[in-house]
């Protein structure tokens, strides 16, 4: 019986090859036309550690992990001890693991499962070459009704550069899997669907933040690795050059903001990208980029904080920090993408912003999205492209400060003749010559703030769906989990709204007033210990509904059933007292 | 300058902006911005094509008083800025100011840095030994007997640092050091460190005078290198070594290649990008 | 390195080249002097900026006279970082390093005489190394001419009282501005 939605985990360690396993099988699924997502989990260590593929495949786009997982393969029992809290089980679920394949007798935690055993060490000894994840492969493939077909032509790609003899051991191997897993009790997924023509990628979270940049007008990258932002420089690294752009690796972060900046000042549309930690150290000078009103845009890929935290995890735990960690009073654009394939509008959107409006904009997205891969429907082209107020010719004095109606001053571009200033952090007067008198530095801060709480943004601020009385407010990667839950409810009969906000700083009081207009009970959810969303809310808004808060800290995302259950609860009448975290 | 037309068409005076300068008079800094207007008018450079980058200090105000573009930017962070804007548009002339704090303190991983990728650029700085802009604190180049300084009072006890020796050691490609109170003699240098491709570091001994009067003396103290400028590392590092401070000129001349990534498109258009996320 | 031995460092070959020489010191001292001058302005120093303002005043009154001497002759084309002094300064205009936010008129007619003693020494030191008759008799006109004015600012100077001890005192500390 086909499902439609199917969850597997592979867990492995010591160089077990699981994410190497994941990948294909989540690009088999895509070539059966399944949608899916990957996510990954690792141990401490650089080598060797242990290591979990969690997949999820439907036969309908899917943002979000499920409520739990169907299958699990454990290629050594002791490996899926250390995911147990990530890999929640049902008793219906199924457990693939070999008995013989840790180093050392281990095994399984108490899990409410079936279980059942597969010799794939033993097995792959039977093949010349052959690998327990090549075994595994082949099991699951069987397992969960993929073709056969697509995983050898999968497997040729991949060993390509190996050779023939290295694809015929591995095909071997896998073959010896199919025989096995045709033993196996099955957990059917989508059925296929090779038919359609709509056209889908697979791409993560990082990959499209730095195609939107790309596509935004982002010609110059300078930054310093940081996990899990690293892929999205990795990507740029090889793609800028292609459009005549170039990324730099900075010596850090405060060298990343200051490079981008100088670039940006010099006409080129510019960004880094980078997590917490580095945002820290880049509040000074992204406070520089306001107040001298060059356009900037800054990357946070979010992991659990504070200070170092849990660099391979993710939490929507910067928000704050965002918001609030320039000094002085120095308002700039933040911005979240709720998706993946957000990942592309956001950050393109955010270069456009950036520039129209000359000022810093901190797109704030996560591990969770940044480093899953998954199987999308190609994203939308939007128009929105970098597009600075240049003046085209110059009087006599040219006020690059001048106050105006917009706040928005045309800016000019070394080399043009007549249009030199000196750019400053330094409060300045409309000709960008330092002042400290207090009318200068008023109409200053007036302007800085009106041209961006003035300007149309449109409908991007938020993405709002349904109607009644009941609202789900989120941000962010949440958005996913929260909009299948609702999704859920929908099917039974309930309407309840989505509000998932995308544009967070500035304020849209007029806008979220239209889209509360008749909720009475607003749940707030969000992966942050200390609810920073919440009290942005509070502060932000008149939030007249009730409201309750679903939080909790990263590293475990939530499942759209722990929102079910929450609404449940409230609409069973039980007081706050309940909430769950 | 003579009775016919000057064929010079820029004068050193159009690369002033007009902004009065706020140093206080006897300021080093007022021979280092008549300097560099003399070496912009000896180059001929479009002020609309150059840029002055600076960070904070008293030596960081020198962009608002020139005519080219300017950054004055946060503290520290003077060669970041410029290395972004000289690498996104290599056209410009881009020319690094600031002190000794500012550049060797805050700003000295970025100055290891920026010496070490070797971009084609100048950086200027009005070395006095001394943080003025806040009141008289001891700089990295400070010596360690200076007892004036009120958060060392008894001086600080250690080495100072060696801006020569540590450019020379991360790779900058043209070394000099001048007084502030030889005019033409430092424009001249200029104008070599801004010809001359890479990174070129111009330390320029410049007087406090409100913290550090004793600094006035330096005009007699500071006399020309005996040698000839080398563009043998280990030779400048040996001069260096005996260098007592005083020797002012060109020390290094290098060959070291410049970091200027070439920014020419090799795809059509952005839709190739798609290719590699196709299914 | 003393303030008398200022000197050219190539020879000076022609009264065309002396000329030059001289035209550019004066530029300078000028344009010094309306620096000092703006300087004072900026610092509420307003009786020595005025002092400033008269001395930039006259020396272009000296371009003028150097103009006029100049008139017929093709004057060589050198910029003005091309004018190589021993010692680096322009020996005239007087050295921006010896003023003071709080100098008092005396101080700066003092600047002004110590440029104008070097610019003495300049030409006397033409004068003695030049085998060139013509520039010989310019060097030394020059040299009466600059003498002259150390004369009257001298005789200037005597207007105003010598500075008494103290006259650099400020009971405030400096600011602090960034």
């Amino acid at each position: 019986m086909n499902r439609q939605n199917l969850s597997i985990a592979l867990t492995g360690s010591g160089g077990s090859g699981v994410m190497t396993t994941g990948n294909m099988l989540l690009e088999a699924a895509a070539q059966a036309g399944w949608y899916g997502v990957m996510g990954r989990s690792a141990g401490p260590q650089i080598r060797g550690g242990e290591a979990a593929a969690l997949l999820r495949v439907s036969s309908e786009p899917i943002e979000s992990p499920d409520d739990n997982f169907d299958l699990v393969l454990a290629i050594d029992p002791g490996s899926f001890g250390r995911f147990v809290a990530e890999i929640p089980l049902r008793t219906d679920s199924l457990i693939i693991s070999d008995a013989e394949g840790g180093r050392r007798s281990s095994s399984l935690p108490e899990t409410p499962a079936r279980l059942v055993d597969l010799p794939m060490k033993k097995l792959a000894k039977t093949v010349k070459g052959g690998r327990p994840n090549m075994i595994a492969l082949g099991a699951v493939t069987k397992v969960i009704g993929l073709p056969e077909a697509s995983i050898y032509s999968i497997l040729e790609k991949l060993l390509k550069s190996k050779g023939a003899d290295a694809l015929e051991a591995s095909w071997a191997c896998v073959q010896a899997g199919f025989a096995a897993g045709a033993d196996l009790p099955k957990v059917t997924g989508p059925s296929t669907n090779t038919e359609s023509t709509q056209e889908r990628w697979s791409i993560t979270g990082n990959e499209a933040a730095g195609l939107g940049a790309v596509r935004g007008g982002i010609r110059f990258v300078a930054a310093y690795p940081i996990t899990p932002a690293t892929e999205v420089l990795e990507w740029l690294a090889g793609s800028l050059p292609r459009v005549g752009g170039v990324l730099v690796q900075a010596e850090d972060e405060l060298a990343s903001i200051n490079q981008i900046i100088g670039a940006s000042f010099g006409g080129t549309p510019s960004l880094t990208a980078t997590s917490g930690p580095g945002l820290a150290l880049m509040t000074e000078s992204i406070g520089l980029a306001v107040c001298s009103e060059v356009p900037a845009v800054v990357l946070d890929v979010m992991r659990c904080g504070p200070s170092t935290g849990i660099a391979t995890k993710s939490e929507q735990s910067d928000l704050s920090i965002a918001l609030n960690g320039l000094h002085g009073d120095a308002p700039h654009l933040v911005l979240a993408p709720t998706s993946v394939t957000d990942c592309v509008f956001t950050t393109q959107w955010a270069v456009h912003l950036a520039e129209s409006l000359q000022t810093a904009a901190i797109v704030l997205s996560d591990q969770s999205l940044g480093q899953t891969r998954a199987i999308v429907n190609r994203p939308a082209d939007i128009a929105f492209m970098a597009r600075r107020q240049v003046p085209e010719r110059f009087e006599e004095d040219y006020y690059r400060y001048a106050v105006g109606d917009s706040g928005v001053s045309p800016m000019s571009i070394p080399g043009q003749a007549g249009g030199q200033y000196t750019a400053d952090g330094l409060e300045h007067n409309e000709a960008g010559a330092p002042s400290s008198l207090s009318e200068d530095h008023f109409a200053q801060l007036e302007k800085r703030e009106r041209k961006i709480n003035g300007f149309d943004y449109g409908e991007h601020w938020a993405d709002l769906e349904g109607s009644g009385e009941t609202a789900v407010i989120t941000w962010g990667s949440t958005s996913g989990p929260v909009r299948e839950a609702l999704s859920r409810l929908r099917e039974q009969g309930e309407d309840i709204r989505l509000i998932a906000i995308r544009l967070l700083a500035p304020e849209r009081p007029v806008e979220m007033a239209a889209a509360l207009e008749g909720v009475k009970r607003l749940l707030v959810v969000e992966q942050s210990h200390s609810k920073q969303f919440h009290r942005y809310l509070r502060a932000a808004y008149d939030l007249q509904a009730e409201v309750r808060v679903l939080n909790r800290p990263g590293p475990l995302p939530f499942r759209p059933n722990e929102i079910i259950e929450q609404l449940n609860y409230w609409d069973e009448g039980n007081g706050n007292e309940g909430a769950m975290t | 300058m003579t009775n016919e037309t000057a064929c010079v068409q820029l004068q050193p005076k159009e690369y002033k902006s007009g902004v009065k300068p706020v140093w206080c008079p006897g300021c080093g800094d007022f021979g280092v911005l008549g300097s560099i207007t003399k070496a912009l008018s000896g180059l001929q450079i479009q002020p609309e094509n150059a840029a002055v980058i600076s960070g904070i200090g008293c030596s960081s105000r020198m962009p608002t008083y020139l005519s080219t573009y300017g950054f004055h930017g946060v503290h520290g962070r003077a060669l970041a800025l410029a290395t972004g804007l000289k690498v996104a548009r290599p056209d410009l002339t881009v020319i690094a100011t600031g002190g000794d704090g500012d550049g060797f303190s805050i700003g000295g991983n970025h100055f290891l840095h920026t010496c070490r990728r070797n971009p084609d650029m100048t950086y200027i700085v009005m070395d006095n030994q001394v943080y003025g802009m806040t009141k008289g604190q001891a700089s990295p180049t400070t010596g360690p007997n200076w007892e004036k300084g009120k958060l060392t009072p008894g001086g600080t006890g250690i080495n100072p640092f060696q801006p020569l020796v540590i450019a020379l050691a991360s790779g900058a490609n043209f070394i000099a050091r001048t007084s502030s109170s030889d005019s033409n003699g430092t424009a001249r240098v200029i104008m070599d460190a801004i010809n001359h491709p890479g990174f070129s570091l111009v330390q320029i001994l410049s007087p406090c005078v409100t913290f550090r009067p004793e600094q006035r003396d330096w005009k007699h103290m500071l006399v020309p290198s005996p040698k000839e400028p080398t563009s043998d590392p280990a030779q400048a590092a040996r001069r260096l070594l005996r260098d007592h401070g005083l020797y002012t000129g060109i020390l290094y001349v290098g060959e070291r290649s410049v970091y200027q990534p070439k920014l020419e498109p090799g795809i059509s258009g952005i839709e190739e990008f798609e290719e590699e996320f196709r299914l | 390195m003393t303030d008398s031995s200022i000197s050219p460092v190539r020879t000076i070959g022609s009264t065309e080249e002396l000329l030059a020489y001289s035209m550019a010191m004066e530029t300078e001292a000028v344009e010094r002097y309306n620096d000092l001058a703006d300087q004072m302005e900026m610092h509420h120093n307003y009786e020595v900026a005025d002092l400033f303002r008269k001395l930039a005043k006259i020396e272009g009154l000296h371009i003028e006279n150097v103009n006029q001497a100049s008139v017929g002759k093709q004057l060589p084309n050198l910029l003005a970082w091309q004018y190589e002094w021993e010692g680096g300064e322009s020996p005239e205009g007087g050295s921006m390093e010896e003023a003071h936010y709080l100098m008092q008129p005396w101080h700066a007619i003092e600047l002004a005489m110590h440029g104008e003693k070097r610019a003495v020494a300049f030409f006397r030191h033409v004068a003695e190394s030049t085998s060139d008759e013509k520039v010989l008799k310019m060097a030394l006109e020059l040299v009466a001419e600059e003498e002259e004015h150390v004369a009257l600012l001298q005789e200037w100077q005597e207007r105003f009282p010598r500075p008494a001890k103290g006259w650099d005192d400020d009971l405030d500390p400096p600011a602090i501005l960034e």
